[in-house]
């Protein structure tokens, strides 16, 4: 069980870091990231169930998940603040309807049954620890991917964009394709967090990738701290943690679902009235270089 | 340097720039004065990018600039400021001048991931250029602090100096003094010279401080309703019955 809770928590700060990147890094207010993650999860199921090994089923879902995020990003990367959050909340709606009307390819609202489980190379991850360590060493690489692009100049860049995107032009930058790389390479990730929900659940259907989802991951990465990955990883745990638990509480489930919709209600209330940079909030990116006395220079 | 030919913007209605033209010479500092709405900066939106106009020209070193996106148009050589200030203000004073540097390798998604020492070696160099500005306008001390924490007078100065880190040809400031007290005018207007003299760089002004402009500036034009109502050098400018009934007032 225990081991479950945090293959989950895996999944979700995958997930919280992706958007992350996209809404707390640069700004773009993307409510339709559940579809990314959708994407991923049955462009790899799909693959693997018609016999591509995993691997490249995985890799197909993240590219997937980036080639659909580029060409929903050419048009709506022009509109800024309320309008992309209008636009992306259409496409992610959008893509659900496609998950549930192509019945010939996904079986619509019937859902994808009997997902193999992830295997490399022979190697299959079919218990709950394996398929931790699998998720795990993906969460570790995404997690020092994302720190990297954040602290590079490419993600001051990004930054930038957040803080005034008018004044990153007049510097010289192309602002649309930063936030361009910034979208496609959040869909990518979240894609990889799709794939490996899809063969870690075995069985995925529309309703997984909802509004709900996106909204979720959003609570997660403001309780956590938008602009900082550890934040994420640490909203992803309170949030399993506070959803998971209350199933032990023992209510009926008619209670427990409205409960926990209002708990991270009530939650999200609480942390914009007192904390709200979040717990963990961005980090100030400090001088890295040395300053040595000559530097300053003469006058 | 900057040639502008015959240039007019409608908004609506409205026309706030009216069939102007004038050139800006190289290695001058050139004012563009005007009372409240006389289509000032909307002028500097025209070069810069920003906005389009709806009729005449705009070149550059004898390119015509007036199709390109602002982002092209600042690669050309030209940096700008803001009448509001325009700072990155979730950002270290640091970041916001570390940002602007053109041509930086560790933009590029490849360089970020893997951070070559190519990419390093030019982010220290502009890390000591960015030192080297913040230590000409005292404001070092801030490099490592929040630049929305700063005063409205230092923010200005961030957003000069980061300005200057795109190692422009021709700068266009909006009101460099409004907000600023007046022991720091001084300061700034001396930078501007400084820069003028030692790095050759060329100045475009919009200000309402008369004084500043008079004591600054080797050719003025005067703009009301958009149009272009006079130009000349300061005295030639002061002395004119248009500009005085328009502008000086009395």
């Amino acid at each position: 069980m225990i081991f479950h809770l945090l293959v989950l928590i895996t999944i979700y700060a995958i997930l919280s870091i992706s958007l992350n990147l996209a809404v707390g890094v640069t700004g773009l207010f993307n409510l339709g990231h559940a579809a990314f993650f959708g994407i991923g999860a049955y462009t790899s199921a799909l693959l693997n169930m018609a016999g591509v090994p995993f691997w490249l089923a995985l890799l197909a879902g993240v590219c997937m998940a980036s080639l659909i995020a580029f060409l929903i990003g050419l048009p709506t990367l022009r509109l800024v603040g309320d309008y992309l959050a209008v636009a992306t909340m259409g496409l992610g709606e959008i893509a659900r309807a496609v998950f549930k009307n192509w019945i010939s390819v996904t079986r619509g609202p019937m859902g994808l049954p009997g997902i193999p489980h992830a295997s490399l190379f022979g190697f299959a991850f079919d218990s709950f620890a394996k398929f931790l360590a699998l998720s795990a060493a993906c969460l570790g690489i995404v997690y020092i991917l994302a720190e990297t692009l954040i602290r590079s100049p490419f993600g001051r860049v990004l930054k930038g964009i957040r803080e005034d995107e008018i004044a990153v032009q007049a510097l010289g930058k192309n602002s649309f394709w930063f936030k361009m790389w910034s979208l496609v390479i959040s869909a990518g990730i979240a894609g990889l967090a799709g794939s490996l929900f899809a063969h870690y659940m075995g069985f995925i259907d529309p309703s997984s990738f909802g509004m709900w989802l996106t909204f979720f991951i959003l609570l997660i990465i403001m309780l956590g701290g938008l602009g900082n990955n550890l934040g994420a990883v640490v909203g992803a745990v309170i949030f399993v943690v506070v959803r998971e638990g209350l199933r032990f509480v023992g209510l009926p489930p008619a209670i427990a679902a409205p409960l926990q919709q209002l708990l991270f209600g009530v939650l999200l209330i609480v942390m914009t009235i007192f904390a709200p940079r979040g717990l963990i909030p961005e980090r100030k990116a400090v001088t890295r270089y040395k300053v040595n006395a000559e530097d300053r220079g003469p006058d | 340097m900057l040639k502008i030919e015959d240039l007019t913007k409608d908004f609506g209605g409205l026309r706030a720039v009216d069939h102007c033209s004038f050139e800006v010479p190289q290695n001058s500092i050139f004012g563009l004065i005007g009372p409240n709405g006389s289509g000032k900066t909307t002028i500097f939106n025209l070069i810069t990018g920003f906005l389009k106009p709806d009729e005449g020209q705009v070149s550059f070193n004898g390119e015509v600039i007036v199709n390109l996106q602002p982002y092209q148009i600042i690669q050309r050589g030209i940096a700008r400021t803001f009448q509001l200030v325009r700072i990155f203000r979730n950002m270290t004073v640091m970041e916001n001048m570390l940002l602007a540097p053109k041509g930086q390798r560790g933009e590029k998604v490849s360089f970020a991931l893997f951070n070559p020492p190519w990419a390093r070696r030019q982010e220290r160099e502009n890390t000591k250029k960015a030192l080297k500005l913040l230590t000409l306008f005292g404001l070092d001390r801030f490099r490592d602090e929040y630049a929305g924490n700063l005063g409205h007078a230092e923010q200005k100065l961030v957003e000069l100096a980061r300005a200057l880190m795109t190692d422009p040809q021709l700068i266009l400031l909006d009101e460099p003094t409004a907000g600023v007290d007046p022991s720091l005018i001084a300061k700034i207007l001396s930078y501007i010279r400084k820069l003028r003299d030692e790095q050759g760089m060329t100045f475009l002004i919009v200000e309402h401080d008369m004084r500043v402009i008079m004591n600054l500036c080797e050719r003025i034009v005067v703009l009301n309703y958009g149009r272009k109502i006079a130009e000349g050098t300061p005295e030639q400018v002061s002395n004119d019955p248009k500009v005085i009934d328009a502008y000086l007032g009395v």
